[in-house]
């Protein structure tokens, strides 16, 4: 079992300077070991300032539907019920999250208004003195649609005549620098296919993924003697929480202070910002600190999950393995709003072909609007679904060609030198000798010339 | 009936950092007169050791027992402005912002202790325990503690430093996507073996091989943690999880952890892992991203062990044993299981 201490093999690499480190390298005890599995670590909702609201929310019936009315009636004679809110109490109601980085437009609205495009989607929300009033209240509004048609699938939505999921867009699609999808264009693929000895070419399909955090998304506002805001929250970006929340409020940004520090799994769900502006504003119009945490459905059906994607992969091969263009289509299911799926569709495209050197690479990477819970940031968004399609397409040329899969993989691999097809000279690759290490960590046999290779070496192509 | 046994590989790369609009993070230090060191953050620690990872960057930057940091992390109040903890970026940027931070204060702690001592600041040396010495001269030294008290009460001098980590702004040229996003790369190849039951369609991983090259391994258990953990979920992506089973339909979605499935511990596999080390010269002493890139490989390991066992190939996830099921039925039909 030594390998879960000390797992390094340093044969690969024996060039590499020798360090004298008396801490780095060595296994230092994780900080919050103790706590975590003693069950003392302190999350967010460890703090029970008194008088403490508790908001729930009201969220669509429908996939996409517009709002004819919204009866608050009910969930306000419901006991303990202290306020509802709709869009009309948010000072800007509208999600900046791409804002801040320079990307427009703002596409999602805080609290739904005059339109619903997502199931789940949320249109008002209730402040009450207990969870339980705060739930049974949010179950009493009642929302009058008049239904409009959906779009569910990635093709079906960029095909003409589809209904068009998200006005702020104009189209199903997010555009790019005038380009309806993020691009990449390197050598000539075209040709690479008229001279190949083989074209491959097959689809891939995942489906929506839950980040699943132990803990769910959730913050508990609490207003200061100062007239600031403190926002406990399980966010994986303080400073990003904060300036949009503060966006949104209208606020100073130094009214807010952030304090977390300590989650629960995040994986990517906790970079949105999705439960701090409504709590704040709840907490500013009744004075009194305001819980929103989301519940496990809301975690798993309304939270961003990790996008679907579709793609499509044709491939230029030699007789002899060698992989001459590749050419890609992708589409992202951003879902009804971008969110973060923009951000990952161009990390998609900055991931193509893979870390095989492919003379010509061409690439559409799609992020399009459906009327679906909007997907965003999930551990690896952009690639983790590419990996799947890419070494799936990999393991079947050489099953095609009758070629042992590693030995195509070395084949092609990229190594220091190489430039990419985002056109960066790559450096520091290993990809050779992580091939080479996990054959013999498994028995697998390559010939003396494979075992030769190596990343610090660039061979003719 | 049958259990039938396969082999898959996949090998991958993954970019540490994402860009669009500029990545920067900073770390503020300070010596109290304890001689702790604080390290001031607003970096988020999800679980995977964060602060346990800069707190080692600050002690062998300072020369000090790792117990002599304290990390002082989350309050946008207290703790300098940091993006956030995403995109493979925490240790990289925040590790970098701490090395320049505790090598700022470190200047100031030998400037202090060579006045105390009466030597030349470049004469001195940290042993690691918590001493300043003369280069050599284990007699002629003064700890940490009496260091941070004499900077304080006689010398009227802060042991401080600030550090800050800032990957630039890179905007994509929109005709050709060229563009530079990520700061390095890091490398694994995974080996599955599974076994499907082409009875209930269930696969089964037995065994899953990994070996990475991360540039420096700062906390070598944390990494294998970070694989293991990481294999784990590429796994459950796998096999397991869908929110939408049978997207695009909308239908069947789970609401909680009894409709929502993941492997339990009775499906967790062999593991076998190894780290290659190839210092990313911007790296913190070299290190590169590993936080998201261990869910990756597995998947696909995990398709084409499918593949080679019963000569399905599933292009569509998760790799449920309806899917598995479906599959084999239609190699029955036609019969041509090399058919690709």
């Amino acid at each position: 079992m030594s390998y879960k201490t000390n797992p390094i093999d340093r044969t690969y690499f024996p060039d590499e300077p020798a360090q004298d480190f008396t801490v780095i390298g060595s296994v230092v005890r994780r900080s919050d070991a103790l706590g975590h599995v003693t069950g003392r670590t302190a999350f967010f909702e460890d703090i029970s300032p008194p008088d403490l609201l508790h908001l729930k929310t009201h969220r669509s019936a429908r996939h996409h539907a517009r709002i004819l009315d919204v009866d608050l009636t009910a969930a306000l004679a419901v006991p303990g019920v202290v306020r509802v809110l709709t869009h009309a109490d948010i000072p800007n109601n509208v999600f900046t999250p791409l804002k801040l980085i320079g990307v427009e437009p703002d596409d999602e609205p805080v609290l739904a208004e005059g339109k619903v495009r997502y199931l789940g989607e949320p249109i008002c929300a209730v402040v009450a003195e207990t969870e339980a009033a705060a739930r049974e209240a949010a179950a009493r509004v009642r929302v009058e649609y008049e239904d409009l048609p959906a779009v569910f699938d990635v093709e079906e939505a960029l095909a003409e005549g589809a209904p068009i999921v998200n006005e702020y867009h104009g189209n199903n699609y997010f555009t790019y620098e005038g380009h309806h999808c993020r691009r990449i264009r390197f050598g000539d693929v075209e040709a690479a296919f008229a001279a190949a000895d083989h074209v491959f070419q097959w689809r891939y399909q995942s489906a929506p993924i839950e980040h699943a955090p132990t803990e769910t998304t959730g913050c508990i506002v609490v207003p200061q003697p100062d007239g600031r805001l403190r926002i406990h929250s399980d966010t994986q970006a303080c400073f990003f929480t904060l300036d949009n929340t503060a966006l949104i409020l209208g606020t100073p940004f130094n009214k807010l202070r952030i304090v977390g520090g300590t989650v629960g799994g995040g994986f990517g769900g906790k970079v949105d910002i999705a439960v701090e502006p409504v709590a704040c504003v709840a907490a500013t119009l009744t004075g009194q600190p305001v819980k929103y945490v989301y519940s496990r459905y809301e975690e798993m059906q309304v939270s961003s999950p990790r996008a679907a994607e579709r793609i499509y992969i044709k491939d230029a091969v030699m007789a002899d393995g060698r992989v001459t263009g590749r050419r890609v289509t992708l589409y992202v299911d951003a879902g009804a709003y971008s969110r973060h799926s923009p951000y990952g569709t161009t990390k998609a495209a900055a991931h193509l072909p893979g870390p095989y050197s492919i003379p010509n690479v061409w690439a559409d990477c799609h992020c399009v609007f459906t009327n679906r819970t909007p997907s965003s940031a999930m551990r690896g968004f952009g690639v983790t679904i590419a990996d799947f399609a890419l070494e799936s397409q990999m393991d079947r040329i050489a099953r095609a060609l009758g070629m042992d899969p590693l030995r195509l993989r070395l084949l092609n691999a990229y190594r220091d030198g190489d430039l990419k097809a985002h056109r960066k000279v790559a450096e520091g690759t290993a990809l050779v000798e992580v091939i080479q290490k996990a054959a013999r960590m498994v028995g697998h046999e390559l010939p003396e010339e494979y075992l030769r290779m190596s990343s610090m070496d660039r061979r003719e192509r | 009936m049958a259990k039938l046994r396969g082999r898959g590989y996949a090998s991958v790369n993954y970019p540490t950092g994402m860009n669009l609009g500029g990545d920067p993070s900073q770390a503020l230090i300070h010596a109290t007169t304890t001689g702790t060191f604080v390290v001031s953050l607003s970096s988020v620690d999800l679980g995977q050791g964060l602060k346990t990872v800069v707190a080692q960057c600050a002690a062998e930057t300072l020369g000090l027992p790792v117990e002599n940091i304290l990390v002082d992390t989350a309050d946008t109040d207290t703790g300098p402005h940091c993006m956030g903890t995403f995109a493979s970026r925490g240790t990289h940027r925040v590790g970098n912002a701490v090395i320049m931070a505790a090598a700022e204060a470190r200047e100031v702690m030998l400037a202090v202790a060579a006045e105390e001592l009466e030597v030349d600041a470049g004469d001195l040396e940290t042993d690691g325990t918590g001493f300043v010495q003369v280069t050599g001269a284990r007699e002629k030294r003064i700890h940490i503690t009496d260091l941070a008290l004499a900077a304080h009460f006689t010398h009227g001098r802060t042991i401080s430093g600030r550090g800050i980590f800032l990957k630039e702004k890179n905007d994509p040229v929109p005709e050709t996507g060229e563009m530079d996003p990520d700061s390095c790369q890091a490398h694994a190849c995974t080996v599955a073996v599974v076994e499907v039951d082409d009875e209930t369609g269930v696969v089964e991983v037995l065994r899953m091989h990994n070996a990475y090259e991360i540039g420096r391994a700062l906390n070598p258990a944390m990494v294998a943690q970070q694989v293991e953990g990481g294999a784990w979920m590429g796994m459950s992506h796998a096999l397991f999880e869908a929110t939408e089973p049978y997207y695009p339909a909308r239908d069947h979605g789970p609401t909680d952890f009894n409709e929502y499935l993941m492997p339990g511990a009775a499906d967790i596999p062999e593991y076998h892992n190894a780290i290659l080390e190839r210092p990313a010269g911007n790296g913190p002493f070299g290190a590169k991203g590993i936080g998201e890139m261990t869910a990756n490989a597995p998947i696909p390991a995990i398709a084409n062990a499918i593949f080679d066992a019963c000569g399905v190939r599933l292009d569509t996830m998760p790799f449920t044993p309806e899917r598995v099921l479906r599959g084999l039925d239609e190699l029955r039909a036609d019969r041509s299981p090399t058919k690709e």
